[in-house]
Parts: C-alpha cells; structure tokens; sequence
C-alpha cells in the first residue's frame, strides 16, 4: 500500500495531486484510534498526518491555541495546563471502546466533532473551533475562519469540516478557543433514580442558574443501584454556595451525595473514555435526540429489541445503548424510533461485517442527502478523500 | 459615496416585470405583494443606506409553503432573489437589485414553541431577536446573542449573519446557540435541518447555513437555544489612562481565569459623544473606559468583581464605580447601547466590523488614528474587547462627496489592517457589498474558489443574493 507521510502542507499537497494524477482514493489517518468508526473502507493509499505535528501559535490571554492537524491531543492538553487552560468540549476519548492504543490528535478531534460532557454547557468542539486550513480535492491549500473568535467573513468551512470525518479533505492545521480551566469541580450524585425521573432531574439542574457543566444518568445494571450525575466547576468559592442551592432544587428527587475533587474529576473522566460502555461485547449505538426524549426513545427500542446496556449524557440528549452485533444490531428498530422523535442515531462500534451492511450514520432525506453530495463533490470531486466513509 | 458596484441589472428581466408579478400574484394574497414604487422604495435600501436600489418587487410570505411557492417560481424563470429579515444590516447585506424580487421573512413572526425541559424555543425566523428573550424573560430565560439592533432584527438575519453581540464572549455568536432550521432552497425545495438535539447528523449543514448570508437558502422557522438567566448581572465601569492599559487589563483578566460575561471599551471620543447624549456618568478625564460584566448570587460577583478590580489596580485605573442597584446598572449600559444612535446625532458615520487579535488592539487603535487623521477625518471607538471585535465609528458629512470618499477609503484602509495583524474583515456585521471587494485580502484566490464552489451546490444558477460576499470580478 502507498503511504504518503507528508511533514508540511506544502507536502500534504503534493501528495493529493500525486493521488489525484494517479486516481488514487486515500484513507486520511491521524492518530488511528478510531478507524472503527464509519464505514469499513479500504482506499489503496493512506494518507498519514502524524507526521504534520506541532503547535503553531499559542495565546494564553487571548485564549486560543493552534496546531498542526497530527499533533497529539495530548501535546495539546499539556500546553494548555502549563498555563492553566484546557479545551472548553472535553475531547471524547474512544480507545477502549475500540480497544485501540496510540495517540489521538488534534486534527481529529476536529474534524470527528468528538465532545464530551460539558458539550451541554461549553458548546461542542466545533463550537470551539474557529479555524482551519485543508487542502482540498484539487490540491489546493484552503483556510477558513482564523485565530480571532467572532469571525463572519465568508462561508463558515470550519463548521463543514468538523464532523466531516476527513471526507471533505485532510485538515492540516487547526485553531481552537480555550477556557481557564476550573479551579474546582465537585459532582452531585443522585442515586437510585428511574430514567425518566433521572433526565427530569438532569433537566432540573441544567435549566437553574447554576451553571451545571455535566450530567448524565448510569441507569441500574449488575446489582449497582442508578446513579445520576451533575457537575458543577468554577471558583472555589462559589461551588459551596452553587451546589447547597442545587441540592435545594433537586431535593425532590432525593437526597445528593457530594463528590468533591479528584474522586468527581475521576467521574467525568470515565464518561470522557465511555467507560460505562466500552467493555461492552458486542455493537454501540450512539444516538443524539432532544433531552427529554432521551428515556422515551430508550424504552421504546427496549420493547422491541434486547438492549444489554444504556447510558445517558448531555442531560438525557446523548444516549448510549449497547446491543447484539448479530441481524441488524437492531438497526431497523432504533433508527425508526429515532425518526419518528427526531434526532439521529449512529452505529458507533460494530464488527466491520455488520458496518458493511448497515449505514453506520442515519441515512439521509432526500433533499438533504442531495446538498450533502453536491458539497462533497465541490470539495472532492474524484472522490479521493475517505471515500465511502460515511455513506 | 458610489464605488461599490452592482451588477447591471439584466435586461430581459426587466422587460419581464408585469408577467413576474402577474406570475407572483398567483401565489401569495395581495397584501404579500408589493410592486408600488412608492412601497417598494421602503426596500431599497438597509441599515446600509450610502447604498440603494430599487427592487422589480417584494413579497413578504406568511408560511414557509408561500416562500417555497414564490422561491420555485422565481428560479424557474430565473430571477435574482434578495432575502431580507428586518432590514438592519450594516452592510448592505439586504440592499436589492433592480432585476431581483426582495423575499422578506418579517410577516413570520410567531413563536411557535417554547421548551423549557430542553432548554429551546421554536420560533418562525420573522421574529426579532429581542422577541424570544421577551417571550422567555418572566419565567427567567434569555436568548444569548444580543446584537445592538436587537430590538428589530430577526431571527432569520442573524442567522444569515451570524450575529453577535456584547454577551458573546461567554455564550458564543448565533451559530453556538442555534440548533435547527426550516429553510427553503432556492428551487423551492424545503429542508429541516438540526432541531432539538445537539449535534449534527451527516455534513454540519446549519453550521455552514449560519452565516452565509442570504446566499444558500431563505430560512422560515428556527429552533434556539434559550438559556437560564443568572441570578444577577452586574457591570463596572473602569477609566483607563491609556488604551493600552486597558487592554493589558482586559489580558490579565483572561489570565487570572475570569471570563465575564461581557467586556466592553470606549475611546475618550466615544466617551465623550455618548456621556453628552445619554449622561451616563462617564468619566469624562480618561483615555479609555471598559465596562466588565460578571454574573452570578450577589457573593460570586462580589467576589469576581474584587479580583477583577484588584488587577484593574495593578494596570493603572483611574476610576472604578460599581452598579449599586438596578438602575445603576442600566445606566452603566445605556451608555454603551447608545453609542452608534449618539454618534448619529453630532455627525454621519460608518461602523466598521473588524476582529483583531486582543494583543493586538493598542496597536490597531494607534494605526487606526493614524488612518483616520491621514483623511483629515474623526474617529470614535467602540469594541468588544474580550473577543477584539471593533466597531470604529467613521465620521463625517454624508452631503459632501468628497469627505463621504475619504470616510470610505478610511473605512476599508481599517479593515486591511485587521486582516493584516491576524485578524478578519468582520466580526459580526457580514461582508454584504461594503466588504466585498475587500475579500481578497483576507482569502486567497484558492479559497474564494472553494467556497464559491460550495455556494454553487446550492444556487448553481447564482441567483440568491447574487451581488454579495464575493467580488464581482473572477466569479465563475
């Protein structure tokens, strides 16, 4: 298999055009940790970003930090925390759940829209991405957006590139806004609690005022009683005050444990890896739905196909469920039920058969899908770029 | 002030009037319909009003089926479409052509569905920003995004501008806060894209739908995010010897882990003209004023404020007054609010839309000074400080021609400079015609290209707001 390693954009594009010249479809790979998710496909050349590493402009007092696309998350994150800071949408972390090791980078945090927990306070992480550059199907370098954050020149490319898996072209350098990070954290727990008394009770704390940053609800399973969980961040100060007033709130739904300092950051980083989940045999769907129907639509696929195991983030909006990997993993069931409350479902992880033979993301409407390609095709009109991803 | 320029309006369209009318008539009620020149001379023009042209016709639809209507028909016989929201642009993002039908989204203004279990509001995308704030306010919501013409502006135009405001710095521009559209395409096609969920399925469509201006499709109904107000909200106001210090303040505060939820400067001209109109009580003897917002119980702000005024000190404030009460803090904002409405009334001006990097602002106040005098001309500043997002008021007389000239040529002298220290052409204004054909100094001709390609997927034909955002020249 041809392997371009390009260590500049400039580099990246001869790369392409070498590709394009010789009809040459590539698979775009940053850190490899999630070549599970989307459709199997087996372009003849990989195009390898790891290689593209560095950070190219930090800010701290204006809070933004760029990068290379195949610099290492991690590289990233120790930048940040040297001064203090972190990106604002909690980076999901989905090596267990596809059993990969390696390092993510931060090209594909980008360009998966890969948020975690506090995407239900800090927005997603395109909402934080406000630039990139990436070469499109032509060979041509392009940028988008920049490194101010109210930025409304032109069409907005980087929201179209982050959840573009790459199928829009490699992006080769990425701008993201940060956050100080939180002097502290503490987590309200909520035990025993039914699904639909749990999201009632997430939606309780996310509609306060006091600026909950996290919650889920991990339902029963195993003998260990349902936990629900609301994170509150901050400055000290202010969390002993924020947290009496929303345990006032939440009373009705019992009384709240506390979990302060590393055992609360401990919580939240279980979620951040899927942990609930990721030991899980068998296929993931993922599926994102307005909060409230979160448990509806969780029941009502319940009753119709055996569901191993559920979980909730996002306030109830981001349902996990784990299910047989044999027939359709319940396809036909989940995503009708999705349909008909709105939202969309995703098979996250799946053996790559059963990813063969079953869209792995929501199939389209019809006026929807056609945009979708016209876009695609003014982008990467050869089909070069993970062809097949996500169709 | 002509230098922008439009495209000659086509003739064979022209000649069409009365069958495109006749055509349109068939298809929404009379009252829809617009086609007087003395009414239709009510469009001509927006927020940007150097500029005018006088559209074939409007058609104000009530439902999203008549824009889907009038849309297809209008493709079918291949004429320009001008979209239009409330008419506020600053620059000239809704000023029409003569061979083009204004579609206006302003008759569609009901709010269609409030939720607060889910944090969202359903609104048809007529309604002015300020309209969902009110419909939430007495049970404690807001609407985030909070242009200064929010008051009259619709949903559907900051959508097509993705519009900011003063309180972006903590939660984000329309595109954060958006979560769904109804929107029809230019072939009368209607598509639902996002709702209540929280992230996109496929392609982020409404990511690249916010913000386009008026050139992907019409939206007709919008699904937002409403939030829980905090429990207070209280400015300060702190005079500055020096545009630097203050900035270097505004930097500290960012460094020290304070994101307020607003920081706002003011140059001592800006102070001046808005302290003689709305008597503020803004000092009078400073260089530089910035008014920092914090929320939270009255404990968490004092707290945050005593931080905040500790570094103001280490950065050589010269006054420091907190809001005591409610309406000390109205005070403290009328000011700011007021600041384009007060400069309107001593001069004509422009209100330019760069960002720059913050670290960059002092020295962009400087050049900008320097830009300015250079065209014998005054300049009053005005800008989000936390997010480096300026709005430098241009003086002059818009009856002398000549001064009206240099008024622009400072203006786009400006925004290269906002480009040319990293920053962009607009904030949050849009690039409409006044920044047009400014776009290739900040994009490259590779970049123009892609995004006119993808503007292309949805208007091929080129017909939805065709004289905006791109240079004239090179279109193809």
């Amino acid at each position: 298999m041809t392997v371009y390693s390009p260590a500049t954009e400039a580099e990246a594009v001869d790369a392409i055009r070498t590709a394009r010249a010789a009809g040459t479809p590539l698979r775009i790979i940053g850190g490899g940790t999630r070549q599970g998710l989307g459709r199997p496909i087996t372009p003849p050349a990989r195009l390898d970003l790891s290689g593209l590493s560095g950070i190219t402009l930090y800010e701290p007092a204006e809070m933004v930090i760029g990068a290379r696309a195949g610099t290492p998350l991690a590289a990233v994150e120790a930048a940040l925390a040297e001064k203090g800071q972190m990106l604002p949408f909690e980076p999901v972390d989905y090596r267990a759940l596809y059993g990969t090791t390696g390092a993510p980078s931060i090209g594909a945090i980008a360009a998966g829209n890969l948020s975690g927990s506090r995407r239900i306070s800090a927005g997603a992480a395109r909402d934080s991405l406000i630039g990139v550059r990436f070469v499109n199907g032509l060979g041509g370098a392009v940028k988008s957006g920049g490194r101010v954050m109210k930025n409304v020149t032109g069409l907005d490319l980087v929201k179209l590139q982050s959840g573009a898996f790459g199928t829009l072209g490699p992006l080769t350098e990425v701008i993201f806004k940060v956050l100080p990070k939180p002097e502290a954290s503490l987590t309200l727990e909520l035990p025993g609690l039914d699904d639909r008394q749990a999201i009632a009770a997430l939606s309780s704390g996310l509609t306060s005022p006091f600026e909950v940053s996290g919650a889920a609800h991990l339902p029963a399973q195993a003998g260990v009683a349902a936990r629900t969980l609301l994170r509150l961040e901050g400055f000290a100060t202010a969390l002993a005050y924020r947290a009496g007033e929303l345990r006032k709130a939440l009373a009705p739904y019992g009384a709240c444990v506390q979990h302060d300092g590393e055992e609360s950051r401990t919580l939240w980083l279980d979620l951040q890896k899927l942990s609930p989940l990721a030991a899980e045999p068998g296929a993931i769907w993922r599926l994102s739905l307005k909060p409230s129907d979160g448990p509806v639509v969780a029941e009502a696929v319940a009753a119709e196909i055996p569901v191993r195991a559920r979980y909730y983030d996002w306030g109830g909006g981001l349902v996990f469920l784990s299910v047989d990997a044999t027939g359709d993993a319940g396809a036909a069931s989940i995503r009708h039920t999705v349909a008909r409350y709105g939202g969309h479902a995703t098979l996250l992880r799946a053996p790559d058969d059963l990813r063969a033979r079953i869209p792995v993301f929501q199939p389209e409407a019809e006026a929807i899908a056609r945009l979708s390609l016209a876009i695609r095709r003014s982008v990467d009109l050869d089909g070069l770029f993970n062809p097949g991803l996500m169709d | 002030m002509n230098a922008i320029a439009f495209p000659a309006p086509r003739a064979d369209i022209l000649a069409r009037r009365d069958a495109i009318i006749a055509g349109l008539a068939g298809l929404v009620l009379p009252e829809a319909l617009i086609t007087s020149d003395n009414e239709c001379k009510a469009f001509e023009t927006d927020a940007f009003t150097a500029y005018r042209r006088m559209p074939l016709a409007v058609v104000l639809p009530t439902t999203t089926a008549e824009v889907s209507a009038v849309l297809a028909y209008l493709h079918a016989e291949g004429v320009p479409v001008v979209p239009r929201g409330a008419g506020t642009s600053l620059c000239g993002g809704a000023i029409p052509q003569e061979d083009a039908v204004v579609v206006g989204v302003s008759k569609m203004n009901r709010i269609l569905e409030v939720d607060y279990a889910n944090r969202i509001a359903r609104v048809q995308a007529g309604v002015t920003n300020l309209g969902i704030s009110n419909a939430v306010d007495a049970d404690g919501f807001f609407y985030a995004p909070d242009p200064s013409s929010q008051l009259a502006c619709t949903i559907a135009g900051n959508i097509g501008m993705n519009s900011g405001g003063a309180h972006c710095l903590k939660y984000g521009v329309t595109t954060n806060n958006l979560m769904g559209v109804t929107a029809v395409l230019l072939d009368g096609t209607v598509v639902e894209i996002g709702g209540g969920h929280l992230d996109a399925a496929g392609l982020d469509l409404l990511g690249l739908l916010c913000g386009s201006e008026g050139q992907l499709a019409i939206t007709t109904e919008a699904t937002v995010r409403i939030l829980r107000k905090a429990e207070g909200a209280r400015p300060v106001l702190f005079g500055f010897p020096s545009a630097e210090a203050a900035g270097e303040c505004v930097a500290a505060v960012i460094g020290a882990g304070i994101i307020p939820v607003a920081m706002e400067f003011m140059d001592r001209q800006a102070i001046a003209i808005v302290e003689d109109f709305a008597k503020a009580g803004y000092p009078l003897d400073v260089e530089a004023l910035l008014i920092i917002e914090v929320e939270g119980s009255d404990a968490e702000m004092d707290a945050m404020l005593a931080r905040i005024v500790e570094i103001a000190n280490r950065h050589e404030v010269m006054t420091v007054r907190e809001s005591k009460s409610a309406m000390e803090a109205a005070a403290i904002w009328k000011g700011r609010k007021s600041a384009f409405g007060a400069t309107g009334r001593i001069a004509d001006y422009i209100c330019m839309d760069g960002t720059v990097p913050t670290g960059q602002l002092a020295h962009v106040l400087k050049e900008t000074d320097g830009i300015v005098k250079k065209y014998g001309l005054r300049v009053a500043n005005v800008f989000h400080a936390g997010d480096g997002n300026r709005h430098p008021l241009i003086l002059y007389n818009v009856n002398d021609p000549v001064e009206a000239e240099k008024a622009e040529a400072a203006g786009m002298d400006i925004l290269r400079l906002c480009v040319d220290v990293g920053g962009c052409l607009t904030g949050e204004h849009g690039v409409g015609i006044e920044k047009r054909d400014l776009m290739r100094h900040q994009f490259s001709e590779t970049d123009l290209r892609q995004q006119m390609a993808i503007r292309a997927a949805f208007d091929p034909a080129w017909l939805l707001n065709p004289a905006k955002v791109f240079p004239l020249e090179g279109r193809s």
